[in-house]
């Protein structure tokens, strides 16, 4: 047993180690990589052999763990919560399946969107696969969470979620660990036919999944990650759902007068909710997230006999992470302010680092679509879409990983042609290669640039999955050989590249453009591991 | 007793460093730490901050409410403007003066100062020229801790138990040059108040 200080994210790590997993999964996204780079770089887990190994995307990682879980052995998954979304369709089936092994699915979501291209709350995924959630309100219960998460997991053979948000993923604090457990063993499933979702078994594994809901319900009004507090001011009762909690105790140092039901357990215990709505005279909920149980509370009709409150009603803003001083508003507190940042203050945001190899990719395609105009280039998730920023001004679209070469496939289907689709190489190995095929199968007039600076940037430097074999990938997809092209994006080489890309984009038909040098940053790194 | 701290700089300037350093500082003296952090998106040259508490109670916020920090120390001087309604009435902003400047429209640096000395409590001082001078000239960031190590509520000894706890995997010689990085800067601000 050990105190360590440790991001929330970090704790979620540890205690994963710590509870005996036997594999960790995951696609790199911000505010989650720090689990899975945690155990990449712990030395036991590499002498227990201990998976973790990037997966190519998020669905990947979700049935691997799924088949370690099917093993009988501990596993968990990490993503950000846009990648809950490319692992959707895994997730609510595996809650169909159930598991065999504990299953944790670690979500971690970014509320304000501070690297992100929305705030979805992953809370409602568990809630539409029928699954419990954790939610820690502290890096100590995160880690604990875990223990209790896999315990859940194997009482009730059904995957678990863990929820965090970026404030608590990467804010550090305290935490004491437990005794180490062993790995599981080898265990197959004793019914054979768990995880066969023919309709007929379909039906049944559905059936227990609803059946189990009533227990799942009473784990949660009875766990202790799920405490209500008394106060002696019953005007209001307050919810406060995983972090929120730490903003309502920020706000009453001295103590909380009004009863507090703290969330970190779900489904929600009604039983506590209930206590909570008919002793006190009116009701604040507070979410770090979208309305989840506020809206559930309210009901359709929301005629309830008292108040609701929370980011419904404009008590709490409907969007963006809570801070104490937003709760303090909700709280009817009077907040403080220090001086106001002076107007002429300049903004700045993030951009492209100097020397990076997308800026120089970015330049000759800015030259080579002169003749075509502008409007036509769709671009992908990376630290290229800060090419829509200027001087650039390159891009105009950046959706979801892999959108751009579907994108421009139906734009070009549309008539905008040529299209260009710009996507990184981790990108188009995560949900890239899928569009590709699409639009090799219609030799669709697209040109894409595969802008290869040879490692995950935007997240950290992760390895790339297709690392020195994009070629042969696109070969292998279809792309023809005379118009699969490789350009190294550096000054001197602009005029050459610019005709490389103005050749392209004058072909009717598919072209790749591999555009590849060496992320800077990674580059740096690699030059000082060299020479120590 | 307890400190409220807001690191701010521009990402890849090493306020995640000087963070550390304080954070062993305060486990030394068994305080309570909660550390928030910027990671992502902004690390690539944008605006970085880290919400620093420690206290010998039990800390409930991972964030400062506004108006409550003690303390905005700043390793690009326009970013220390950017926190400053998490001011307190009688915090201090200890600054570098150095403009990272990363963007077109970067205000002037007069401008800065103007603001900055219009507060009750300030120190600018160019901790990249400071660092230079005591031969240890990737440590302007250790400068700046020096530079603010009265305003932490930690003692000298724990603080440099905390930067030797930082760089003692980078050798002797890295560790000596932080010391002397952090002499320089807590010798600065002893003198002098914003000039
Ligand atoms: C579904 C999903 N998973 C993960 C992320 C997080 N993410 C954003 S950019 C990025 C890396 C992209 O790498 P690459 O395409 O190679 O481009 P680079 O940043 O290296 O330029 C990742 C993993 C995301 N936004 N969406």
């Amino acid at each position: 047993m050990q105190q360590l200080v440790l991001l929330g994210a970090e704790a979620i790590a540890q205690g994963a180690l710590d509870a005996g997993i036997s594999g960790v999964y995951a696609y790199p996204g911000t505010p989650s990589t720090e689990i899975t780079e945690y155990i990449q770089k712990n030395r036991l887990a590499r002498e227990k052999g201990i998976h973790s190994q990037w997966s190519a995307n998020e669905k990947t990682a979700m049935e691997s763990a799924l088949g370690m879980s099917y093993a009988g052995k501990r596993a968990i998954v990490c993503m950000k919560h846009v990648g809950l979304n490319v692992a959707a369709d895994g997730f609510i089936n595996a809650a169909i399946t159930g598991s065999g092994g504990g299953l944790i699915v670690a979500v971690a979501d970014d509320p304000s969107m501070h690297s992100s291209q929305n705030e979805q709350d992953s809370r409602f995924y568990a809630d539409f696969a029928l699954l419990p959630v954790f939610e820690p309100t502290t890096q100590q219960e995160a880690y604990d969470m875990v223990f209790a998460g896999f315990e859940l997991s194997e009482k009730y053979g059904l995957p678990v979620m863990m929820r965090i948000t970026t404030r608590l993923s990467h804010s550090r604090a305290s935490v004491k660990t437990r005794e180490v457990l062993n790995q599981n063993q080898l265990k197959l499933p004793e019914d054979p036919r768990q995880f066969v979702l023919l309709p007929s078994i379909a039906r049944k594994r559905y059936k227990r999944l609803l059946e189990l809901q009533a227990a799942l319900l009473k784990e949660s009004e009875n766990s202790g990650f799920n405490p209500d507090q008394p106060g002696n001011d019953h005007s209001l009762g307050i919810i406060a759902c995983g972090i929120a909690f730490n903003y309502v105790q920020e706000n009453y140092p001295s103590g909380i007068p009004y009863p507090v039901l703290k969330i970190s357990q779900y489904p929600a215990p009604i039983e506590k909710v209930r206590k909570l709505t008919e002793t006190c005279k009116s009701i604040l909920v507070l979410e770090e997230g979208y309305p989840l149980l506020e809206n559930g509370l309210r009901g359709l009709l929301n005629n309830n006999p008292i108040p609701i409150h929370g980011r419904l009603d404009g008590s709490v803003p409907r969007d963006g992470e809570l801070t104490p001083d937003i709760v303090a508003n909700a709280l009817g507190i009077e907040t403080k302010s220090g001086p106001a940042i002076p107007e002429f203050l300049a903004n700045r945001p993030p951009s492209m680092c100097k020397g990076c190899s997308h800026i120089d990719t970015y330049y000759a395609l800015i030259d080579a679509l002169k003749p075509f105009g502008s409007g036509r280039t769709f671009s992908d998730i990376g630290c290229y879409a800060l090419g829509a920023l200027p001087p650039f001004e390159a891009i105009n679209s950046c959706v979801d990983m892999g959108a751009s070469i579907t994108m421009a496939k139906g734009a070009a289907d549309a008539g905008l042609i040529p299209a260009i689709a710009v996507i990184g190489d981790s990108t188009f190995t995560h949900s890239g290669m899928t569009g590709l095929l699409d639009a090799v199968n219609e030799n669709s007039p697209i040109t894409v640039i595969i802008s290869d600076n040879e490692t995950t940037g935007m997240t950290g430097g992760q390895t790339s999955a297709a690392y020195g074999r994009l070629e042969s990938i696109c070969l292998g997809i279809g792309v023809p050989a005379n118009h699969l092209r490789l350009i190294i994006p550096l000054r001197k080489n602009h005029e050459a590249n610019v005709a490389i890309i103005s050749e392209e984009l004058n072909h009717h038909g598919v072209s790749v453009i591999i555009s590849r040098r060496e992320c800077i940053q990674t580059a740096v790194k690699h030059k000082k591991v060299h020479n120590s | 007793m307890k400190t409220d701290i807001i690191l701010a700089g521009v990402g890849g300037q090493g306020i995640l460093t000087i963070a550390a350093a304080i954070g062993f500082a305060s486990l030394y003296e068994n305080k309570f730490v909660k550390q928030s952090e910027v990671h992502g998106m902004s690390q690539r040259g944008g605006a970085v901050q880290s919400h620093l508490r420690i206290s010998d109670n039990p800390i409930a916020s991972d964030l400062i409410p506004l108006g409550n920090a003690d303390l905005i120390l700043s390793v690009e001087p326009m970013e220390a403007l950017r926190y400053l309604p998490y001011l307190a009435k009688q915090g201090w902003v200890v600054t570098n003066s150095v403009p990272f400047e990363n963007i077109t429209d970067y205000p002037s640096i007069s401008r800065i100062k103007d603001e900055l000395r219009a507060l009750p409590n300030s120190v600018w001082l160019n901790a990249d020229q400071l660092a230079q001078d005591c031969q240890s000239p990737k440590s302007s960031n250790i400068v700046m801790l020096g530079a603010a190590s009265e305003h932490l509520g930690l003692s000298m000894d724990s603080l440099r138990a905390g930067v030797e706890q930082v760089f003692s995997r980078k050798g002797k010689d890295v560790v000596d040059a932080n010391f002397r990085a952090f002499e320089t800067g807590r010798k600065f601000t002893s003198k002098l108040q914003i000039n």
